[in-house]
């Protein structure tokens, strides 16, 4: 089929590259960031909007796991309480867990594999066994025995726990691109003009290992939402009445067929948050990791593209 | 590739001494001990013959010697919640979750290989589009939640399958060996396809983005240029390519997939590992949530020493070396 091999020739070369958008420019991402706009809106001044408390048991009789109503436009929860108004405060509780535990392993992962992939030689044979190692215990099960044992676990315990166990893969990514950075000519530069090892790292390595850092924190908000939801729904999470997404999950989870609005309306809005998340943290790898870009695969340019 | 295994296995066995040695002192570090339980009626004198009889009044190094000797020979102590030795215990459980990882995993990588490449064939039209969103979605859905929406769906309002458990509670014993097994696949179908769906969406991700990086490739436009049409070159050309980098997913995916079952078995009652912790956590049986902690990081390591090996033996570059 000559001809039809001609056209499809041409169609080869003339066919748009996969080109990374800007980014917000996508509509999706533009979606997920107005959802988390408005997410940290309700999380700041959400429990103002709604003049219900979260921890109110408003008459245990009369609106014990009441359906959706005027009144209670999510229902009410098995101890009369508004689920509108725990969603709105649980929305909060659960986004200031995980943004201060990625917040937590961003720093640690990203101070450990700065130190690995610069020092190099054999402390950083050593560093990288160490994180192999704890990359094989599997996460949920090493929190769960922490917590079991250490029960009840206070929030700021929880949220360094979920922090400490989650550097563990920005710290692999981190110390590989900083391995290929500490031997470029500008930090070679600043060596010889006599800096001190910490100072090349913090001036001319750690901003040029950030953009790893940025996608997999991100990325990993999502992640850490679920996984303290998780915890929380086995019961050893954020405690009642604190209303978490997840304890406010695991609260209701007995009543699911009777009062299904009470499970449903938290799983929304962690998906929402989720998929948020998600997607910023998608647009940012394709906004900001060269590896993706088409013509910058690896095997073309083994040096990365300057920052 | 024999000195290779071999160094990946020391490595593997220092990695596991990390594990015991970290759950050692995670017991250790902890307020109290098995028998510091509140029962007034107990006095100080028993509670003391009690420490006498296991060992707790020894020094924390001889302590620790005989955890690590105990835990080599297979005995991991005592489970006072199930009454039975914990090795007995997860004896009965791991069979049950490797079956259902051992299913999800298959089911998994094979939806998720697939959708990657419609994703990359279609990408640009509606279809992929839609795939795309769909998979994001599942991949953004807690473990539990879906796992509920999967029970109250097709257990509750369309009950097509059973609600919890790995067999008919009663039945199951007089059943023929055939409609035995078709009880137990009855009842993994709903916890299996929750936790397909889910790891599929990662693979989904993974998948695609290899793709994407194998497709600007010399030899991909070499094979377009020659005539190839363009299912051939994905499926000949660029899938063999990408899959590679997926085997080790085949390990990595292993914890995220542990978690997830974890979760999955709670909602679904399946009695496997996940099971088993969650009631051994309900029931403060130290012993027994500690086993789980080194047993599932045991599959961890083997997982990913699976995967390694694997992966050399699929890539013909590194099996010549």
């Amino acid at each position: 089929m000559p001809a039809t091999s001609l056209a499809a020739i041409r169609h080869e070369l003339t066919r748009p590259r996969r080109a990374a958008a800007p980014l917000g420019t996508a509509a999706g991402t533009r979606a997920a960031l107005a959802a988390l706009i408005v997410l940290g809106v309700i999380a700041i001044v959400g429990p103002y909007l709604w003049h219900y408390r979260p921890t109110a048991q408003l008459d245990i009789v009369a609106l014990k796991s009441t359906a959706p109503s005027w009144n209670h436009p999510l229902g009410t929860d098995r101890f009369s309480r508004d689920v509108l108004a725990r969603v709105l405060f649980g929305t909060r509780i659960s986004l200031a867990i995980a943004i201060l535990a990625v917040l937590v392993s961003a720093t640690v992962g990203t101070t450990y594999g700065v130190v690995a992939g610069y020092a190099g030689g054999w402390i950083d044979a050593v560093l990288m066994r160490l994180i192999d190692a704890l990359l094989s215990v599997p996460r949920v099960l090493l929190l769960i025995a922490v917590l079991a044992l250490w029960n009840p676990v206070p929030l700021w315990g929880l949220i360094l726990l979920i922090g400490l166990t989650g550097w563990f893969g920005v710290a692999r990514q981190v110390r590989a691109q900083a391995l290929a950075v500490r031997d470029r000519d500008f930090a070679t530069a600043a060596r010889a003009l006599g800096a001190p090892p910490w100072l090349v790292a913090w001036r001319h390595v750690l901003p040029n290992v950030l953009s790893p850092v940025i996608i997999a924190t991100t990325l990993a908000v999502g992640d850490v939402i679920v996984l303290e939801a998780g915890l929380s729904f086995l019961g050893i999470g954020a405690r009642e009445p604190m209303p978490s997404l997840g304890t406010m999950f695991q609260d209701a989870v007995a009543q699911s067929v009777t009062a299904w609005w009470a499970v449903f309306s938290p799983g929304i809005v962690i998906v929402v948050i989720v998929m948020a998340f998600n997607t910023l943290g998608d647009a940012l790898r394709d906004a900001l990791d060269p590896r993706q870009l088409p013509g910058h695969a690896m095997h073309e340019h083994p040096e990365p593209v300057d920052a | 590739m024999a000195r290779r295994l071999l160094a990946r296995l020391g490595q593997a066995a220092v990695v596991l001494w990390v594990v015991l040695s970290a759950v050692f002192l995670l017991i250790h570090a902890a307020p109290g001990d098995p028998f510091s339980f509140d029962a007034p009626n107990i006095s100080p004198a028993i509670r003391a013959q009690w420490r006498a009889a296991f060992g707790y009044d020894r020094p924390l190094g001889e302590q620790y010697v005989r955890y690590l000797s105990s835990a080599l020979h297979g005995d991991l102590g005592y489970s006072h919640s199930m009454h039975e030795p914990v090795r007995d215990a997860l004896a009965a459980a791991l069979p049950r979750t490797l079956l259902l990882m051992g299913v999800a995993l298959a089911l998994s990588f094979a939806l998720g290989v697939w959708l990657a490449l419609v994703e990359v064939r279609y990408a640009g039209t509606w279809r992929a589009r839609l795939t795309h969103r769909v998979a994001l979605f599942f991949y953004s859905l807690p473990d539990f939640w879906l796992a509920l929406v999967m029970l109250m769906a097709f257990a509750y309002w369309l009950p097509l399958f059973p609600a919890g458990g790995i067999v008919d509670p009663v039945l199951h014993d007089y059943m023929s060996p055939g409609r035995a097994l078709l009880d137990l696949l009855r009842h993994l179908v709903l916890p299996a396809l929750t936790l397909t769906l889910l790891s599929a969406a990662a693979i989904l991700r993974y998948q695609r983005s290899e793709l994407l990086e194998v497709l600007p490739m010399d030899f991909v436009r070499t094979a377009r240029a020659k005539g190839l049409d363009e299912h051939t070159v994905l499926r000949r050309h660029v899938l063999r390519n990408a899959l590679l980098p997926v085997i080790t997913l085949l390990g990595l995916a292993f914890p995220a997939l542990l978690g997830g079952a974890l979760f999955v078995e709670k909602v679904f009652a399946w009695p496997g590992m996940g099971y088993l912790a969650a009631s051994a956590i309900d029931a403060r049986d130290y012993p027994l949530v500690l086993a789980s902690v080194v047993v599932g990081s045991c599959m961890v390591i083997i997982g990913n020493l699976a995967a390694d090996v694997l992966y050399r033996l699929a890539d013909p570059r590194l099996r010549r070396q």
